[in-house]
């Protein structure tokens, strides 16, 4: 009895702090269809919104820059990453192995802020203008790391001898490396990828320092109409977070197979 | 197959777009104009820092940040413990593990500003709370452009980070190490103190750095909840560099934020010796 109760108390405190997490979430959802302005009140289901969201052009324009610099940093940081978790194996000194991943670490443990500012100082110094190019570099720069992340624990898993074999038997070493290593260590690439992507879309401090000359993406957009009462964003954000649920939702249903490289939750 | 060389391009990337820049910030915070238009080098714009108005906006992030851990811990925690109980109970019976800690997590990965941006729909003066409360001939709260507010953002933000750490541990602890304490004559609440709590501190503990560090330098919650009437440093950093345009000194702060984050993070680790990869996360 007593065992009962207590858990169905646990199951309330976790159904309260669910709704705690959800219900904003599900809220900025439904106003999405409200045909009233307000986001207090109910006027009726309407896809106004959704409409006058697709004619707003500031809107459209960050809406693109931000799918350009998902899909072109993540692609990028995923190459130089994968390469990179191959090339770090091959340091066999520790203290030296250490370093480099210490440095790989900064744009993961250091505060968004710094990084967006020191990144922009960066841009200024190099008289690079501000825009969607500097956005794309310092995308490429925070998203490296977590390809890194991901790809590592496959190269663990990896035989060392598969590919010792392959070259052995006479493949040379970039066919032994694409048809033998990668299709290995391929499920960590991916979700690299897709965590790049992931990161990319979501971004708005380090976006916000990079960038200039009207270039927006749709957190700084978001950012700047917030204090406006504007509708429009609740039907954008419905739209991204289903886009980012499914996106996780696929990351971990890779990933949930093999737990040693669930990057998501590890 | 290891090639170092296949390295290079990523070393390569960090040394202009990660090292580099902390130089560039570091050379403009010792940077000062002075009054004839000469430039020089000195700690000047450290020493503004150390004035009274600023470590008032100091003291005052530290205690946000700290009540935003705080809470995070005391709400968090309890759903990490139940969470992992939970699992183990499952593993044990050998029933696949559950998708509800993904569900606590998956915020993490989502946009923070349109989740901030979320609650306003919620708070606004004539907002869904305060016409549910009029519906019921409750009285408004006006909680919008406060404290309160600004805490509420980051714990509702940040509560994520602590769950997962926490959570990290609590799964992996052996259910015989509890059961040996009860049949020793442990109580379960003596258990709970004496063998979860200490065997859960390094979780607690990269729990805490991913919440606190992240609450010291945010700058967009403090301006969406606080409506610009809530000054924390990260709000003057920015200030600095897109309203005051002093460059130099926003350049001083953030290494002075750099430094601090850097210690904090080593002393925490101290703590967590063995648990590296959850420093990360």
């Amino acid at each position: 009895m007593k065992t009962k109760l207590k858990k169905a108390l646990e199951s309330v405190y976790l159904y309260l702090m669910f709704m705690f997490l959800y219900v904003p979430i599900a809220v900025l959802m439904v106003f999405s269809f409200n045909k009233a302005k307000s986001r207090g009140v109910w006027g009726g289901f309407s896809l106004k919104w959704y409409a006058e969201m697709l004619a707003d052009s500031t809107l459209m324009s960050a809406l693109r820059t931000t799918l350009i610099v998902g899909v072109l940093s993540a692609v990028i940081s995923c190459i130089i990453g994968t390469a990179a978790a191959i090339g770090i194996q091959g340091f066999r000194k520790k203290k030296l192995r250490n370093l480099i991943n210490e440095v790989t670490n900064i744009p993961m443990v250091s505060s968004e802020l710094v990084i967006g500012v020191s990144l922009m100082l960066l841009f200024i110094a190099l008289k690079i203008p501000r825009g969607m190019l500097t956005m794309l570099l310092a995308h490429i720069t925070f998203n490296i790391p977590y390809v890194i992340l991901s790809v590592t624990p496959k190269l663990m898993q990896l035989d060392n001898n598969l590919y010792e074999a392959a070259v052995d038997l006479g493949a040379k070493p970039w066919y032994a490396f694409k048809n033998v290593v990668l299709p290995e260590i391929m499920p960590g690439v991916i979700n690299g990828l897709l965590m790049a992507f992931t990161l990319s879309i979501d971004d708005f401090v380090i976006s916000f320092f990079t960038t200039g000359n009207g270039i927006t993406n749709l957190s700084i957009y978001v950012y700047s109409t917030a204090k406006r009462l504007n509708p429009k964003i609740n039907a954008l954000s419905t739209l991204m977070f289903i886009v980012i649920m499914l996106l996780l939702i696929i990351i971990n249903k890779r990933t949930s197979k093999d737990k040693d490289s669930n990057v998501l939750i590890s | 197959m290891y090639k170092k060389y296949l390295s290079y391009p990523h070393l390569m990337w960090m040394l202009i777009f990660v090292l580099v820049p902390i130089v560039i910030i570091f050379l403009y915070s010792i940077n000062v104009l002075s009054t004839n238009g000469t430039t020089g080098f000195s700690f000047e714009n450290y020493k503004n820092f150390f004035d009274i108005t600023y470590m008032k906006i100091f003291g005052y992030s530290l205690w946000i940040a700290f009540l935003s851990t705080v809470f995070c811990l005391g709400f968090g925690y309890p759903v990490a413990y139940i969470l992992a109980k939970r699992e183990r109970e499952r593993l044990a019976k050998g029933k696949k593990s559950s998708t509800m800690f993904m569900l606590f997590v998956m915020p993490m990965w989502m946009n923070m500003m349109l989740r901030t941006y979320s609650w306003l729909t919620i708070l606004e003066s004539n907002g869904l709370l305060n016409t549910l409360l009029g519906f019921f001939g409750l009285p408004q709260v006006n909680i919008l452009y406060t404290t309160a507010a600004v805490v509420l953002g980051m714990v509702y933000d940040f509560i994520p980070f602590m769950i997962l750490p926490v959570y990290s541990v609590l799964v992996k602890i052996d259910p015989s190490i509890n059961e040996a304490a009860e049949d020793l004559g442990a109580s379960p609440i003596k258990v709970f103190f004496k063998v979860t709590i200490p065997m859960s501190l390094p979780g607690v503990v990269s729990g805490i750095t991913m919440v606190f560090l992240p609450s010291i330098t945010t700058f967009y919650i403090s301006n969406i909840f606080g409506g610009g009437q809530i000054m924390l440093v990260g709000n003057l950093i920015e200030q600095q560099f897109l309203v005051a345009n002093n460059w130099n000194f926003g350049s001083a702060i953030a290494i002075v934020m750099m430094v601090l984050m850097f210690l904090s993070m080593k002393i925490m680790n101290l703590f967590n010796k063995g648990n590296k990869q959850m420093a990360m996360f």
